[in-house]
């Protein structure tokens, strides 16, 4: 059976044409997804049981058994952590918000290693923005800076921005240009028009010195600005200002880069500064497919869009105080949930020595270096392939992803509820 | 068993059943206005106010650029911090509340309805996540469509009832309640960086504003929707405006409504009322308006009052968001949606020492006492654009006391006296204009009244206001309290507020209106449509429509085309 407008699961992309062949409830074939969106569709290993650690060992048990182990751990804790929510729906976060505030938890999202600099920049300055489609019918001029789509977002040149055709642009990439800004010459560099190569951690130097010459300040532009010559920061703001829309798509080679938040409030800077000229825009590359969707739910649920603290009932958003890495590197929380991510893999060493001091829940499809240490480990269905539900691609739109074959595992959603009704019983319990 | 309330000893003010102010019990079973109860549980008002459940014609409480105002202003979000309680979940925000704070800040008000008026249908998924999300309150959402390419190439052929089968499939898409205009043309324009007049050429589209939302009034009215065309015009907010507002409201003035409303709501009027070249000689127009809309009956109107202080300003009308940013130099977020509309966020402080704010505070009001017809006035602050919704008390103490607007007067800029009409205007109004400008009125601007809404008589929904003041109340301070917090407020016959707490906060329903357009007309559309969706749009056809998920409590209108 060929399924077709399937919403891949992966990257915040979340191209949503893909079609797909299914057979005996498996997907067998996958057209239009770029290789890692088909490889995640073809589905790979997974953890088959819910498990507990017992002496050391994982050893399985009944969802039951699991989610009321958990509950125990959560009910009992001081100070826990809830952790990961940008590869599962809204529909589970939302529930993990409801928790977080029933056992007064701190809960956080991916971004908070990866795309939160940008949201404090944001806070700090806005996001002059738009949708892709936007940049599909319209830019003329697509500027990657410290992203390297080809190989992170393998479909978002095709279906987005450079190669795509659009209404303003029927003869695509011809009527288009392609600026490239990064630390090496990436896959997406040696398709640009222009590629500019900076010096590591000079991210912020080259975009004062672009907002200084689209602000019309030439003289106190130096002849070479982190690693490029003036002459070609003056080519490409001739390229910006000439633009009828123009937009900078950034990565994390901004956001991790010395400087950090400040470099993308002076990309913001520059964009503003363009815009005086031209219409011009700027869009973060999200990684995951819905990381944007958590930090919706949790902004409209909570006020704040991350590392939000709500041990004192109400919301306390204080980044630098409040996100994972800060509460693990302090020592200070005593159990942890991790739900469709990988601290294993991406937290300092420091706070995975703390990690696993504590008892850790770990909700997931997929075994990975977490479920190493997890003391309670609990397979999740796959959303986008085995649950459907609510995901925010990279430009805040909203999609469904659907459901394309049967599952026997309890989707993140039905987890989380489980996890909420259990430990309501024991708060309960103990108030009376 | 039912479930039965009596209401005893309240003095209602029910306008739509020309209930002014008597004593009078109210029987309630089952969440509906019955004639007589049997055994039923006794809510003693003992000689309060007693009015239907406010309904809000106008309010941005749910969707994407709301949600990007509460992410970028963090500050605003400690503003407003309150921790859970037993019966409600933890609050954020004032100028842009969470949704839990603004289901239950409405609610602690006596409102039971609110219409979230600006939806862009890309992610209209997004305003009902958000929507099911806001306790207690029911609602409804409008889409905008009025920089919409489909609309647009309609308006060019002159094609009115294909226009028709468009709006119809968009509004059903995205589980829609009407027709939103804002800044016809211009946000389109603003593509490209720029804006557009009333009767200047869309860039690459060869129509003009007023072509389109005269067709887009024509288009409403081949059905028989509940609501007409809603509209925020051209020049939001710009010195000089006014002229080109009444244009606007006389390119519909020959449009034909099929149901017993106007043709036209035009929405936050103050920003609409301008006169003057600059914000140097800016003046209130509001009489120019006013006297307008007295004449005629083809148009109603909101009036998107000021009040004072910070708060952050929101709107499809991206030119325009730009344009404050640069007088203020303070962040800057937009969002421009392909294919359909676009939106700015700025926040914005209105202060009592500057002139043009305090015009702009004066112009609110002006227009509220001067139309002297109170049901084609609805009170609005465009939450949050002139201020939050929690500011309501505050102008309705205002509205119902002379001395007290006189008293603030004294204390802002001197401007008032000589660029304003307010301190010359006597009028008060009285409780009864006031349940119309928040509940009666509205409910019929916006067509709800037929579905229970806006009014206490046999059959109304069960929402039901108690203000803790008697009809003699004069104080200002104690009416503004009153209307803040009430005594208890009921919601489809449950009591959800108590001696202003919230004390239960079921999930509200959404009102969605389903256009019965002629299916010969949907297929002669679709092939454009289709084409749309193939070339230009970045999700496919068959992913845009909202599904029915994400209207769990659906209340549906059908509103079938005139024959
Ligand atoms: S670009 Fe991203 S969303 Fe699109 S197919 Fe590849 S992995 Fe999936
Ligand atoms: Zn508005």
């Amino acid at each position: 059976m060929e399924v077709t407008d399937v919403v891949c699961p992966l990257c915040g992309c979340v191209c949503d044409d893909v079609v797909v062949e299914v057979e005996d409830n498996k997907v067998t074939k996958v057209k239009g997804a770029c290789a890692v969106g088909k490889s995640k569709l073809m589905g790979h290993g997974r953890i088959t049981s819910p498990a507990i650690r017992e002496n050391g060992i994982l050893k399985d048990c009944s969802y039951d058994a699991a989610i009321k182990r958990t509950a125990e751990i959560l009910a009992a804790a001081r100070r826990p952590l809830m952790y990961g929510w940008s590869s599962t729906v809204c529909e589970a976060s939302k529930v993990g918000i409801e928790l977080a505030e029933e056992i007064g938890a701190v809960i956080d999202n991916t971004a908070s290693v990866c795309h939160g600099p940008s949201v404090l920049a944001i806070q700090d300055v806005g996001l002059p923005s738009c949708t892709l489609g936007e940049v599909k019918n319209r830019a003329d001029l697509v500027i990657y800076w410290g992203a390297n789509p080809a190989a992170a977002h393998g479909n978002h040149m095709k279906r987005y921005s450079y190669i795509s055709k659009g209404y303003f642009l029927p003869e695509g990439k011809k009527e288009k240009k392609l600026a490239v800004v990064d630390v090496r010459e990436t896959k997406s560099a040696k398709l640009a028009d222009v590629f500019i190569r900076i010096e590591p951690g000079k991210d912020y130097l080259v975009l004062s010195a672009l907002r200084a010459l689209l602000l019309g300040y030439e003289d106190v532009v130096p002849e070479e600005v982190g690693g490029v010559p003036k002459k070609d920061l003056l080519e490409l703001v001739k390229m910006m200002e000439e633009t009828k829309f123009g937009i900078i798509f950034f990565g994390m080679g901004v956001t991790h880069s010395r400087g950090r938040h400040n470099n993308i409030v002076n990309a913001i800077q520059v964009t503003r500064a363009a815009h005086k000229h031209t219409k011009f825009n700027i869009m973060p590359m999200r990684g995951h497919y819905n990381v944007n969707g958590f930090n919706q739910v949790c902004t409209w649920e909570t006020g704040f869009p991350y590392s939000v603290d709500l041990s004192e009932g109400y919301a306390w958003y204080n980044p630098g105080e409040t996100s994972s890495t800060d509460l693990l590197m302090r020592g200070e929380c005593d159990a942890a949930l991790f739900i469709a991510t990988d601290p294993g893999a991406h937290f300092p060493g420091e706070s995975i020595r703390h990690l696993s001091k504590i008892p850790v829940i770990q909700i997931d499809p997929y075994a990975n270096p977490t479920t190493e240490f997890a003391d309670v480990v609990i397979p999740a269905a796959i959303s986008g392939i085995e649950a459907e539900g609510t995901v925010y691609r990279m430009d805040n739109i909203p999609l469904r992803l659907r459901k394309i074959v049967d599952t026997e595992y309890m989707t993140d959603e039905a987890i989380m509820k489980g996890i909420l009704k259990e430990t309501r019983l024991l708060t309960l319990s103990r108030r009376l | 068993m039912a479930i039965e309330l009596l209401i005893k000893n309240g003095v209602v003010y029910d306008p739509i059943n020309g209930v002014n102010g008597e004593k009078k019990d109210i029987c309630i079973r089952d969440g509906k206005v019955v004639a007589e109860v049997k055994n039923p549980t006794v809510l003693d008002a003992k000689g309060r106010v007693v009015m239907p459940g406010g309904v809000d014609v106008h309010a941005h409480i749910a969707g994407g650029k709301v949600n990007s105002g509460r992410l970028f202003r963090p500050e605003d979000g400690r503003r407003g911090s309150e921790p859970k309680t037993t019966a409600c979940r933890a609050c954020s925000g004032y100028s842009v509340p969470n949704t839990f704070a603004t289901g239950y800040r409405y609610a602690k008000m006596g409102y039971t309805f609110v219409m979230e008026p600006a939806m862009p249908p890309l992610a209209a998924r997004h305003t009902h996540e958000e929507l099911i999300d806001t306790p207690i309150l029911d609602n409804a959402t409008i889409p905008l469509i009025d920089n919409n390419w489909m609309t647009m190439d309609y308006v060019k052929s002159g094609d009115i009832d294909l226009l028709a089968a468009y709006i119809a499939w968009i509004i059903k898409a995205t589980k829609g309640y009407g027709v939103k205009v804002v800044n016809p043309g211009g946000t389109e324009a603003w593509a490209w960086a720029k804006n557009c007049d009333l009767n200047d050429a869309v860039p690459h589209f060869d129509v003009t504003p007023a072509e389109i939302v005269k067709a887009l009034a024509e288009a409403n009215e081949k059905f028989e929707m509940p609501h007409s065309i809603h509209v925020h015009g051209n020049m939001l907010g710009h010195p000089g405006n006014y002229e080109m507002t009444l244009d606007t409201y006389d390119l519909v003035k020959g449009v034909k409504a099929t149901k017993d409303r106007p043709v036209m709501h035009a929405t936050h009027t103050q920003f609409f009322a301008y006169g003057g070249t600059t914000w140097g000689d800016f003046e209130s127009k509001a009489k120019a308006i006013a006297d307008y809309v007295n004449n005629n009956e083809h148009v109603s109107i909101d009036l998107g009052s000021v009040i004072l202080g910070d708060t952050t300003t929101m709107t499809a009308d991206g030119p325009m968001e730009y344009s404050l940013h640069q007088i203020t130099g303070r962040k800057w977020t937009n969002h421009d949606v392909e294919l359909e509309t676009g939106s700015g966020i700025t926040p914005f402080l209105y202060s009592g020492k500057v002139s043009v704010h305090t015009l702009q505070w004066a112009i609110g009001m002006e227009l509220a006492l001067l139309i002297k017809d109170p049901w084609k006035v609805a009170l609005t602050t465009d939450h949050p654009n002139a201020g939050p919704f929690v500011g309501y008390p505050i102008l309705i103490s205002m509205l119902m006391s002379k001395k007290r607007r006189d008293e603030s007067a004294a204390d802002m800029h001197s401007a008032i006296y000589k660029k304003a009409e307010l301190p010359s205007i006597d009028r008060e109004l009285d409780l009864y204009e006031i349940a119309i400008i928040t509940r009666a009125g509205t409910a019929k601007i916006l067509g709800l009244d037929a579905h229970g809404k806006g009014h206490l008589g046999l059959g109304a929904d069960a929402d039901v206001a108690i203000y803790d003041i008697t009809p003699e109340e004069r104080d200002a301070g104690k009416i503004q309290k009153a209307f803040l917090n009430t005594k208890y407020t009921i919601k489809g016959g449950q009591v959800v507020v108590m001696d202003g707490e919230v004390v239960a906060a079921p999930a509200g329903r959404t009102f969605f209106v389903t256009p019965e357009c002629d299916p010969k007309l949907t297929e002669e559309m679709m092939p454009n449509l289709k084409d749309k969706f193939e070339h230009y749009y970045s999700v496919t056809f068959a992913n845009y429509p909202v599904q029915d998920a994400y209207v769990p409590n659906p209340y549906e209108i059908k509103a079938p085309m005139r024959g």
